[in-house]
């Protein structure tokens, strides 16, 4: 065993990205929880790409709340489902900004919808990451726009109707140059490199960039001590509903 | 070089915001207040506007609208929108979380008709709205004009309100001062010896003069520093109890210190006058005419903002009167202030005249003032 301390020729990589916020941690989300594996790629591109002196994170209400400080970013936590207007605002406001909405599926799909449809046909030049959950996960689990038929939820207890929201497949139908994709939290070498592809279509000023991560809420699909239902779950249900590809 | 021109109300506000050196403007359509908007796209897609570099955004709604102001504000931007009514209410969304992390909004205001859709021309029932909208405890301010040249005034001067003090700040008029035209003196803030309030961004500042540390309530920030660099993250969303007090506290302290130099009103008439005519915005104009027909018998208070309300000097006002009548284009918006001011400090009787959303006539105001 190499002395770590000492021996130079050892280089430790460290579990996070330079641009987080180390004393922050613990994070604030559940064990297990998707949220920050979304960040850490995130997290990850921004090194490699050195934007995080650039970065404005913006971040909604819901689970994406408790990535207020996750970042040493410059960081503003929105209302729910307003993010996307905000950082529309402030990226014409700074055209120089790497401005970045981070939002739920219930922030950007149901009360957000039409900021995100309108930002999408207007080729705004910002970044926005959607974390598809499936279900409202801070406020307890109720039905999402994303939510699967059958899937029984808080205020779908005998099982969520036939509807929902492919919204990658909206938007590519909207705007058919924006960067659209999506990615699963439980890849994370692959999800890694399409934050920094998504990252580098917004350095070049290409337009509209839209990333879906299918991403895992141990807590509401009431898997906390079922990893292996966890992932079955979020691969071989989630995204067979929701194809993870780029659009 | 200061010049007079016949404008509109609405064209009249465009240029204060432009004289004022304001630069962005996100909105959505509404009467009575779209000319605003239709002023600013004008000026963005000049020569001289794309020079300036402003910033213009026909939002989907007045909620987008709301908070792409508040983009523009984090960016450090003058920003500002214009709306009315039901675009007002939606607008309150925003203007919460301006209100919690002392974001300086700017809004130019013109109050129609209400409730709901309704009229639009005469009205003050966005009182209520304006001072204390939202899920909050009112710390904005708000400016109430009279004439078409206020406009013009206080259109330029909610900048720097709003900057200095770091409030929320709007401009109350109504459907009938933005549709009226008028001759206005315009002039640049520099002729008048106002210095602008530079702003500063909340986010990706590179040059901060004003520790955000100061302004922004302490449980919602957090600053670090990493690589020589300093990174403020915000939060409106607390943990505790105790945090949303102390953020309440904060903010309160703030307006208190502020209030003093933000506060505004006008004394019209004979002082010795026994009746005392309460009100604002085009209504207080109306009052004044009143004042002049009565044969010394009125004098006019008129709060100029009516958020912070000058409480004090209302009370002062209402020394030696014998009969206090408030006239308002609403019901008990005004009114409320005015016995929230004068409880237990006065025996007169106070006569409401409150006609929502109906013009008021100086003969009106004559008739309460002779009444026996
Ligand atoms: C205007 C408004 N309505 C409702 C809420 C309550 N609320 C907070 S988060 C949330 C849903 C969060 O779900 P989602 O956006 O999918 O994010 P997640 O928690 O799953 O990450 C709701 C309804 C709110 N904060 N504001
Ligand atoms: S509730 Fe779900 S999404 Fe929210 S932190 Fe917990 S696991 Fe993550």
């Amino acid at each position: 065993m190499p002395d770590m301390t000492t021996n130079q020729n050892v280089q430790i990589r460290s579990a996070f990205p330079k641009c987080v916020r180390i004393d922050s941690k613990p994070h604030l989300f559940c064990p297990g929880c998707g949220h920050p594996e979304v960040l850490k790629a995130l997290g990850f591109a921004i090194d490699e790409l050195g934007l995080q002196a650039k970065t404005a994170f913006g971040i909604d209400i819901g689970c994406s709340l408790l990535a207020w400080d996750y970042f040493n970013m410059d960081t503003v936590e929105t209302h729910h489902g307003r993010t996307i207007p905000t950082m529309v605002g402030f990226k014409r406001a700074n055209p120089d900004a790497v401005a970045i909405a981070y939002v739920g599926d219930g922030g950007a799909y149901a009360i957000g919808l039409s900021h995100l449809m309108n930002a999408a046909v207007r080729d705004e030049k910002i970044f926005v990451i959607v974390v598809n959950n499936a279900v409202y996960a801070m406020t307890g689990g109720q039905e999402a726009p994303t939510t699967l038929p059958g899937m029984k939820v808080s205020t779908a207890p005998s099982g969520a109707d036939e509807h929902y929201m492919k919204a990658p497949e909206m938007i590519r139908n909207v705007n058919p140059t924006a960067f659209v994709a999506r990615g699963i939290t439980s890849v994370q070498p692959a999800l890694k490199m399409l934050m920094k592809d998504a990252l580098k279509f917004y350095l070049d000023g290409k337009g509209f960039v839209f990333v879906e991560v299918l991403s895992q809420c141990p807590l509401n699909w009431k898997t906390m001590d079922k990893p292996q239902e966890t992932f079955d779950f979020l691969e071989k249900t989630l995204a067979k509903a929701y194809p993870v590809k780029r659009y | 070089m200061a010049e007079k021109k016949f404008l509109m109300g609405n064209e009249a506000l465009g240029r204060a915001a432009r004289a004022a050196g304001a630069k962005a403007f996100y909105g959505y359509p509404i009467t009575p207040s779209s000319e605003i908007m239709h002023f600013w796209a004008g000026e963005f897609t000049t020569e001289q506007g794309k020079k300036d570099g402003l910033v213009f955004l026909q939002a989907e709604d007045e909620i987008a609208a709301g908070f792409m102001l508040v983009g523009g504000v984090l960016a450090g931007l003058r920003s500002f929108t214009a709306s009315a009514g039901p675009g007002h209410v939606l607008l309150q969304d925003a203007f919460s979380m301006a209100e919690a992390m002392r974001l300086p909004v700017v809004a130019y205001l013109m109050q129609r008709g209400g409730p709901s859709t309704s009229t639009v021309i005469y009205s003050q029932s966005e009182v209520n709205l304006a001072c204390f909208g939202g899920n909050g405890n009112g710390f904005r301010v708000v400016y109430s004009p009279s004439t078409i040249q206020d406009l013009y005034d206080y259109g330029i001067k909610v900048f720097n309100t709003a900057w200095k003090h770091r409030f929320p700040t709007f401009l109350l008029g109504d459907g009938y001062l933005a549709k009226t035209m008028a001759e206005v003196e315009l002039y640049t803030p520099a002729e008048r010896g106002i210095a602008m309030v530079e702003p500063e961004a909340y986010l990706l500042e590179k040059n901060r003069k004003r520790p955000l540390a100061e302004i922004v309530p302490s449980p919602e920030l957090e600053v670090r520093e990493d690589g020589g660099v300093q990174y403020d993250c915000l939060r409106n969303c607390l943990n505790f109890e105790e945090e949303t007090a102390a953020v309440n506290a904060e903010i309160m302290a703030a307006y208190a210190k502020a209030a003093p130099e933000i506060l505004e009103w006008e004394n019209y008439g004979p002082t010795d006058a026994k009746t005392l005519i309460v009100a604002h915005g085009i209504v207080a104009a109306a009052a004044q005419a009143a004042v002049d027909q009565s044969g010394g018998q009125a004098r006019l208070f008129r709060p100029i903002t009516l958020q912070p309300f000058p409480l004090e000097e209302l009370r002062k006002a209402a020394k030696g009167a014998t009969k206090i009548i408030v006239a308002e284009s609403a019901l008990n918006q005004l009114a409320r202030f005015v016995k929230d001011a004068l409880y237990g400090v006065t025996s007169a009787p106070l006569i409401e005249y409150g006609r929502p959303s109906m013009g008021i006539l100086p003969e009106e105001i004559v008739g309460l003032i002779t009444a026996k």
